[in-house]
């Protein structure tokens, strides 16, 4: 099975119904998607999909098909920061950091989609990422921030 | 007080290198200096000038052996040394170090004395002082009850500034220029003349000459790093994916284990088939484990899913087997003489005042809860004839190591535990199950590294929870005053359990937690009173963010809520009126003029409640404002203020109040851990909601440097989270509710 993860194509034999979260992780070595539940309730292993953020323990590898994963590693690094990112540590918004990847993937496709998100918008996109520390009022304002940015660039 | 304190500080810092100065504590074990750790493992060229500081050719490591769980820990270590030391702390490396006794937390021992944070007396402060020595003796390196700034704050100093003088010294035997003379930047000593000595470069001289110890700390005045916002050193890979977490962590030839251990807690397997399990693709090996059993595989989800297809029976936990019945038990020791544990407040005389008359009477009660950090337990484990190597994330180093030396039978200098990031924790940390889990599994897997992950059901069906606590008020008023105040609280013994798994046995005499929260509390009531009562052992127990004060800020602040409208006195005002401690009084001010408090109603379906408690020497006041719309309640704002005598970074300070906050909230909302068949029902978050982003409040945070003692704040913003949250909606609503979750009673929006 061949599959396209942050512009890289890899050949892996597993079972049609590993989730692509155990995939990335054990298979391809590329850890920033995290498990945090397993049944999508959590959102710490979110990835971008064609473009959309998907939550990757719920996907499994057999339905993929050619659609191109991008994980955390692939939206930026701490050497070329993606414009969320850069936001992100401005706001020093991570404690634990564990859910943060799938925040900011989920942040970075809801502002993908929509640069302009209200309050409400903003809610709706980032209510099935968890985060136990409770980092959620920073979240709320880097999302505001990034979209300003992402404006001005 | 102030030498004394100074010798017995160094004689603690300074290790093997060290003077013997100590004349503190008169035990011969407690004054002799503990060996640095670091001195056992030192190449030609390194010098280790104190167990916290390392200095090789290759930079400046700086030892932060309290854990980060997320609270920033390792930044703020790692400051407090840079500050004395004179270097970029973001350019050193950071490393937790292999534990050791040097690292005891004497600072987390001061919170059991049987003295309120508020009482600074000599014989409190004596006796806080005393609580170091069974720490050092215990070896007690853990971290926990917000007590890594307090322990470290003159400690990590002292450790940076006797670096500095040393490395200064060492300049001197090489350039011949007095000591005095010379001063130190960026990780260099500076000649009068301008030139460098780079810290590296001088590393093998200092290694050679006694540390200069005759050191003191800048003052304030002098702070480059601390008091100021500073960025978090881990900020920037907790942004890109690249931090790496235990569950992170890939060894060559490793293979992956997954565990189902009994659900009933403690009870044995009593038999089990792994036929299909074993016939599963990737499957390596099943065994028996203590209570349970393991599946070894080549991939995590393998491992899982093998294990979910053993078919286990299960020999049932060894406690009653529901939450009703447990909470019986629980009821039961409330009020009853036989199981009273403590009574650590009576002032006045509360049975002949209740006895003139008719009196208030409420019983509040708060449930189980699972920790539940976003990363399950986890741990990397591999054993060879003479090693046991161990990469996890814990709170008690040291404990994991002894424990895993009597399991596989080795010394305990041939035990290594390598302290890994980790993604939260809130007390699970404190408890090591999941680590001798994977211990015995590389004893059958001798040579090869074996990563245990728990999966989110195994992990929230086996944790050792918050413990549920019952408990009755009682109280009467006069004048428009509180005059009584009585609170029962019935738990099971959470140290006590505690102990009994990381020491190996039970600590004598009475468990403070019970009441910690309640019986503390800076009020003077004429007749005040508070009585905790033990309730049998049953569903293991732990620390849960706050520990005694997560459920006993509820049932205190709840009861003096309900007594102060029984009063008819304005809720704010009557707490201010009763407050005893002029740093918590102030606290309560604030929070009034910040919030524009003018009595607890503000509209005709909204209502703000205030709530108070002082948790971990932290005085912490609350005001909740909160809307109900006729489906539910929402919650507007939230203002906080705090004093934790001294703010070493205002930003780190502000992220950890409002997450505690929220954390407390989240809870009181809609989480609680239930049982039937002996089993925790809640296995995954779609059961243990906590809070999401729609319905987080807006924060309004403020801190204060009124105490004279500085403190840590990882914790005092949960306790009164729930009583502010309840007093609001009944506010709002005329609804109280005393018992947790709220949302067994109203819905949230």
């Amino acid at each position: 099975m061949q599959i396209t993860v942050n512009d890289t194509s890899y050949t892996i034999d597993v079972e049609p119904e590993m989730p692509l979260l155990w995939v990335l992780r054990e298979e391809l070595g590329i850890t920033g998607p995290k498990y945090g539940c397993g049944i999508a309730q959590c959102g710490a292993c979110t990835v971008h999909v064609n473009g959309y953020a998907v939550r990757s323990c719920q996907l499994a590898i057999g339905d993929l098909g050619n659609s191109s994963v991008k994980t955390i590693e692939g939206l930026g690094t701490p050497d070329s920061l993606h414009i969320v990112q850069e936001a992100w540590i401005e706001h020093q918004v991570a404690q634990c950091g564990y859910c943060q990847s799938g925040q900011i993937m989920q942040a970075a496709s809801l502002l993908s989609t929509n640069p302009d998100p209200s309050d409400d918008q903003i809610d709706a996109a980032m209510s099935g990422n968890l985060c136990r520390c409770g980092t959620y009022p920073r979240i709320r304002a880097v999302v505001k921030a990034a979209a300003k940015k992402l404006q001005g660039s | 007080m102030g030498r004394l304190r100074t010798i017995t500080r160094r004689t603690f810092l300074i290790g093997s290198a060290a003077i013997a100065g100590g004349v503190v504590f008169g035990t011969y074990l407690a004054k002799r200096p503990i060996k640095n750790p670091l001195l056992t493992d030192l190449q030609d060229g390194e010098a280790a000038i104190t167990p916290y500081v390392k200095i090789d050719a290759n930079g400046v490591t700086l030892i932060t052996p309290r854990a980060d769980k997320g609270q920033g820990a390792y930044s703020m270590q790692a400051r407090l040394i840079a500050e004395e030391l004179d270097i970029d702390p973001a350019s050193a490396i950071l490393s937790p170090g292999l534990p050791g006794p040097a690292y005891y937390n004497g600072a987390v021992m001061e919170e059991s004395v049987p003295f309120p944070a508020y009482d600074q007396s000599t014989m409190a402060e004596t006796v806080r002082k005393f609580m170091h020595v069974p720490a050092k003796l215990f070896s007690m390196q853990m971290t926990g009850g917000s007590s890594t700034v307090p322990d470290g704050f003159v400690k990590l100093r002292m450790a940076g500034a006797i670096a500095r003088e040393t490395l200064k010294e060492a300049a001197t035997l090489k350039s011949g220029i007095a000591r005095d003379q010379l001063k130190t930047e960026d990780g260099s000593v500076v000649l009068p003349d301008g030139s460098r000595l780079a810290y590296t470069d001088l590393a093998s001289t200092a290694a050679s000459i006694e540390p200069i110890t005759d050191v003191e700390l800048r003052p304030k005045s002098d702070w480059k790093f601390l008091g100021k916002p500073m960025p978090r050193i881990d900020m920037p890979a907790k942004c890109t994916g690249t931090e790496q977490y235990g569950i992170d962590l890939v060894f060559d030839g490793m293979v992956h284990a997954a565990v189902r251990a009994n659900p009933g807690l403690g009870a044995k397997v009593k038999s089990y088939d792994a036929s299909v399990a074993e016939s599963m693709r990737g499957v390596q090996k099943v065994l028996p484990i203590n209570n349970g059993v393991a599946v070894i595989a080549d991939n995590t989800w393998r491992a899982w899913r093998a294990a979910d297809a053993v078919d286990i029976q299960w020999a049932a936990g060894p406690y009653p087997g529901t939450t009703d019945e447990i909470f019986s038990e629980i009821e039961k020791v409330v009020d009853s003489d036989e199981h009273r544990d403590h009574r650590q407040r009576d002032e006045g005389d509360v049975e002949a005042v209740l006895e003139e008359g008719e009196y208030f009477e409420a019983v509040y009660k708060v449930p189980y809860l699972a920790h539940a950090p976003m990363e399950p337990m986890n741990a990397i484990v591999k054993v060879t004839d003479d090693r046991c190597e161990i990469w996890t994330g814990t709170q008690i180093p040291l404990f994991v190591r002894d424990h895993a030396a009597d399991l596989s039978g080795l010394d305990k200098d041939r035990v290594f535990v390598y302290v890994q990031a980790m993604g939260g924790s809130f007390g699970h940390k404190l408890e090591d199950t999941h680590v001798l889990q994977a211990v015995e599994i590389a004893l059958a897997m001798k040579g090869t590294a074996v990563k245990l992950v728990w999966s989110r059901e195994e992990d929230m069906t086996h944790d050792y929870l918050r413990p549920g606590a019952i408990a009755k008020g009682r109280g009467r008023v006069a004048d428009g005053k509180v005059d009584a105040f009585d609170l029962s609280v019935g738990q099971s013994a959470l140290m006590a359990d505690w102990f009994g798994r990381l020491m190996g046995m039970t600590i004598p005499g009475p468990d403070a937690t019970i009441t910690t929260g309640s019986w503390d509390q800076p009020f003077a009531i004429p007749n005040y009173r508070v009585t905790g009562y033990r309730a049998p052992t049953m569903v293991p127990i732990s620390s849960w963010r706050s520990v005694g004060a997560s459920g006993n800020g509820f049932f205190h602040d709840s009861l003096l809520d309900e007594l102060i409208y029984e009063a008819g006195a304005d809720p704010l005002a009557e707490r201010i009126r009763l407050c005893l401690d002029d740093t918590s009084r102030k606290v309560l001010e604030k929070v009034g003029e910040i919030s524009g408090w003018d009595g607890p109603s503000i509209s005709e379906n909204r209502g703000r409640g205030v709530a108070f408690c002082l948790s971990f020497g932290v005085p912490a006041a609350i005001v909740t404002e909160v809307t109900h719309n006729g489906a539910g309640i929402k919650i507007d704002k939230v203002f906080v203020v705090v004093d934790v005598g001294e703010v070493l970074d205002p930003i780190n300070l502000e992220a950890q109040v409002f997450g505690g906050v929220i954390f407390g909230m989240a809870h009181a909302m809609n989480c609680e851990t239930t049982f039937e068949n002996h089993a925790a029902m809640q296995d995954n978050y779609h059961a243990f909601e906590g809070m999401r982003l729609y319905q987080v409040p807006e924060f309004e945070v403020v801190a204060l440097s009124n105490a004279k003692k500085i403190r840590g704040i990882g914790e005092p913003g949960v306790p009164p989270a729930a009583p502010s949250l309840g007093n609001a909606i009944f506010a709002a609503t005329g609804q109280r509710i005393r018992e947790l979750p709220f949302n067994k009673h109203i819905d949230f929006l």
